[in-house]
């Protein structure tokens, strides 16, 4: 074993079991009690070997999460990193669902809702009861006895005692009925600090195990192929040649979706390819992407829903002067490298899936209602993710999981493989928007911002938008951050046909900031403004909540992207700022257009606002994958619908960054005491505008669609 | 059919179809899953492996084709100098995300710094190019690499 990784220690990572062993054994008396190890509430455990054991509600996919967690409980309990243990938390609203008791990890909320209070109190409760314990058994003022390093310190006595000495005591006190003092930031020695994370020694080695991964070669194997189009029905079957194949054992065949079961992984994506199949077309057979933007852009010609209004903009936008611009977004897939995947178990009574879930509680109620059971009568068992990205939010794949597998004897691990992956993707929509604005004396005074676009949380719910509006979609634009006498915001609902739509890492704000950073720039440029005074000035006056801190954030990003610099021929910089996800985000784009059209960005320059900071490195880090997903996007990312089905299947034609194309990234990241903000997605959302605001500057051309139209800079064809 | 093939040093009776790809041999004959399915069509490099030190996308690569050479995977190349002091590099500067690239990428800069112990950029461009990460770790990799060759 390398020196790097024995200096962090042996870190285990286990998935979680059914969870009876944390929920069981509480505080209080009881005979249980004394034999069981500490569990004083629903994220620690502490053996009598000393070995700690931290649960972690949310899932890591990536993000940090697990480390930022353990940070905060490690912080308050006194306990070195290099001791812990982790176990991914089981399916549990109440214990695991943060203050929404809603367990799930998505929205960049994994420390911003709730949980940085809830774990520093769960850890300091459960430091007050072992040095409780230990003033118990020494006979001395608990306040006289301090912790570090899992220890409890009786300094006047020369004495120490390990917590794991303390545990079978500390289990048998009363429950608290005061909260635990929690330290101050001033003493934090883990809390804000760039600790190493406590995933990654697993991951250079081949041992951190993913969904895909559990009981490979130990169990059958199925290989998915869903109707290709939705809605459409199998007609017909030969399987002939699919059975022929060496180690297929059986075709699981249902109306929607065909599954070869196989021996090994093999044999059954052979087996799949061999599959001779027909399907009855159903209602989207005819649909194509043409079809979709036209009723978009028909749709968006309706009045819609207001979402905000301030003043009187209808009246202050009855001007011949007034500056119109459409924006238009397409569909992305997720595309995670790990591909969609879901290893189950039907037995009687029970079922057991092994994944990994955004949404623990979501997957067990899934998995029940396709197995005909009772959620406490199904184990999920979740694993790290292969990335995710929003589409593990939903359980579609749970489903139909186990749907082939109550036709398996024994455990089956269905899996996708990428094309179906990608051709059953759950699609980030396709956005409009339709902007107006009119200045006065140098400032925008009226400003609408129309947003049509489908709602993610009807397709997921089944129940249409409150009132007919979708706040996801105009999450964004309701708040601006500029001072606007006039304004309205208004959404109108297009559902896509043929698509099932979902949430992609940056949700509504992807839509609303390009929308609005780069028509602002085109107020800018109407103005005779430069971009970043314009903004700075119109942030002067604003009401908006935390306006000071987005202009710092500005302020900063311009001096530190040298805003002001001289730039070569068909270079340009683009700014863009943003609050979303609770974070202020500044961001500067800079570069190049060659004659051809292709648009090189040489750099991204970022100050961001994220109030209380976990793990710099890792909000360095979470920045910079933002950064570079989105790009991938804005360059390129582009479904496309024929015939009712995705056209895409695989990185041959759904071309994303590599590493030779990836730009420099400079991240300034400005701390408070103020709430946490979220990290995971404010940097996806700063790239589409930010670029397009750079090609303007280097070319002269607004580009108002996404992804960037190499023919439109080439002057191979007019805007 | 049987076939013996040499994985990180040792020989494995190998059960299985002559055509199966070595990705699947590894998973589910070999019980080493560190090398993993991220496209099956060679284009993303999850599932990098080294042919006596070369790197090979494995999805790509018929058991039948592998005959005598040596197979190192990720749960191997930690024993190889590169290989150590790659997935060393990797930590210190905190390179990976959700990881599940990260094999393939480490494979594919092992084998860069075994042939080649003090890369530019463009040689780790060439190198590298053929391993997507979706989690946005190129500018960690490039600077892990370079760190890694200083070390």
């Amino acid at each position: 074993m390398s020196a790097a990784l024995s200096r962090r220690g042996a870190l285990k990572i286990a998935a979680a079991a059914t969870g009876g062993l944390v929920v069981a054994v509480g505080l209080g008396g009881g005979a249980d009690a004394a034999a069981a190890p500490f569990a004083p509430n629903a994220f620690v455990r502490i053996d009598r070997d000393g070995r700690v054991t931290l649960v972690m509600p949310n899932q890591e996919m990536g993000q940090g999460i697990y480390t930022a967690h353990s940070q905060i409980l490690a912080e308050e309990l006194d306990i070195p990193m290099a001791a812990i243990t982790l176990q991914a938390a089981p399916a549990d609203d109440d214990l695991y669902g943060g203050e929404r008791k809603r367990q799930g990890t998505g929205g960049s909320s994994s420390i911003r809702a709730g949980f940085y209070p809830l774990l520093r109190q769960a850890g300091a409760a459960a430091r007050a009861l072992l040095v409780t314990a230990a003033a118990q058994g020494w006979g001395v003022d608990p306040a006289t006895l301090r912790t570090a390093d899992a220890r409890v310190f009786d300094d006047a006595n020369n004495r120490s005692a390990a917590y794991g000495m303390l545990v079978d005591r500390a289990a048998r006190l009363p429950a608290p009925t005061q909260p635990a003092p929690l330290k101050s930031p001033r003493d934090f020695k883990i809390i804000g600090k760039p600790v190493h994370r406590l995933d990654t020694p697993a991951k250079t080695n081949g041992s951190a195990q993913y969904g895909i991964d559990v009981f490979a070669g130990q169990c059958k194997v199925a290989s998915v192929i869903q109707a290709p189009v939705v809605g459409a029905t199998l007609k017909g079957i030969d399987q002939s040649a699919a059975m022929a194949i060496s180690g297929v054992t059986q075709v699981v065949v249902l109306d929607d979706l065909v599954a070869v079961v196989g021996d090994h992984s093999w044999a059954a994506i052979a087996g799949a390819n061999a599959l001779k199949l027909a399907w009855n077309p159903g209602p989207n057979a005819g649909i194509g992407s043409p079809q979709i933007w036209r009723e978009l852009r028909e749709a968006s010609t309706k009045k819609g829903v207001n979402a905000f209004s301030v003043g009187q903009p209808d009246q202050a936008l009855k001007t011949d002067d007034r500056i119109v611009g459409d924006y238009e977004m397409p569909f992305l897939a997720h595309a995670p490298m790990e591909p969609l995947n879901c290893t189950v178990e039907v037995r009687g009574g029970a079922c057991e899936i092994w994944t990994g879930t955004q949404v623990q509680t979501r997957a067990r109620a899934e998995a029940a209602k396709a197995a005909g059971l009772e959620p406490e009568q199904v184990t999920v068992n979740n694993y790290m993710l292969g990335g995710a990205f929003g589409r593990r939010l939903d359980v579609d794949m749970i489903a139909n999981a186990v749907r082939v597998a109550k036709h398996v004897d024994g455990k089956v691990k269905v899996m996708w493989t990428r094309e179906q992956d990608m051709r059953n993707d759950m699609l980030r929509p396709v956005y409009r928007n339709v902007m107006a604005a009119t200045l006065k004396d140098g400032r925008l005074d009226a400003w609408s911002h129309k947003v049509a676009a489908a709602s993610v949380g009807q397709r997921m719910s089944g129940k249409p938008p409150k009132d007919g509006l979708d706040k996801g979609s105009v999450d964004g634009a309701t708040e601006l951050l500029y001072a606007v006498p006039h304004q309205s915001v208004d959404y109108v609902q297009s559902e896509p046909r043929a698509v099932n739509v979902g949430y992609w890492r940056g949700v509504g704000p992807n839509n609303t900031i390009f929308a609005i950073e780069s028509f602002i720039d085109e107020c800018a440029k109407k103005a005779g403004q430069d971009p970043v005074a314009f903004r700075l000035k119109m942030l002067e006056g604003s009401k908006a909540v935390g306006v000071d801190r987005a202009a710092r954030c500005l302020r900063l990003v311009a001096d530190k992207s040298g805003w002001s610099g001289a730039l070569g021929n068909r270079a340009g910089r683009g700014v863009a700022l943003q609050n979303v996800f609770g974070s202020y985000l500044a961001t500067v784009a800079e570069a190049e257009v060659d004659d051809d059209g292709f648009v090189f960005v040489r750099r991204f320059t970022c100050a961001l606002d994220l109030g209380t900071c976990i793990n710099p490195d890792g909000a360095i880090a979470q920045m910079e994958g933002g950064l570079i997903y989105g790009l991938s996007a804005a360059l390129w990312g582009n479904i496309e619908v024929e015939n009712g089905q995705i056209v895409q299947s695989n990185f041959h034609d759904y071309r994303v960054l590599r590493i030779h194309e990836a730009p420099q990234i400079a991240i300034h990241i400005l701390r408070s005491d103020e709430n946490p903000g979220g990290v995971g997605e404010p940097g996806v959302t700063a790239v589409a505008p930010s670029v397009a605001n750079a090609v303007a500057a280097a070319t002269g051309i607004r580009l108002r669609r996404m992804p960037i139209d190499r023919d439109l800079l080439a002057g191979r064809k007019q805007a | 059919m049987t076939t013996t093939v040499s994985i990180n040093g040792v020989d494995h009776a190998i059960d299985a179809p002559s055509d199966m790809p070595l990705l699947w041999v590894l998973r589910d004959m070999a019980g080493l899953t560190g090398t993993k399915y991220g496209c099956g069509i060679a284009q993303c490099g999850a599932c990098t492996v080294h042919l006596d030190g070369r790197p090979v996308r494995s999805c790509f690569l018929a058991l039948k084709d592998v005959g005598t050479r040596k197979i190192t995977t990720i749960e191997g190349v930690g024993s190889t100098p590169s290989g150590a002091a790659i997935q060393r590099a990797w930590l210190d500067l905190e390179v990976i995300q959700c990881g599940y690239c990260q094999s393939g990428q480490i494979m594919s800069a092992s084998a860069l710094l075994a042939r080649n112990p003090a890369p530019d950029n463009d040689a780790i461009d060439a190198a590298m190019a053929g391993n997507i990460c979706r989690c946005g770790t190129y500018p960690r990799i490039r600077a892990a690499i370079k760190h890694a060759a200083k070390a």
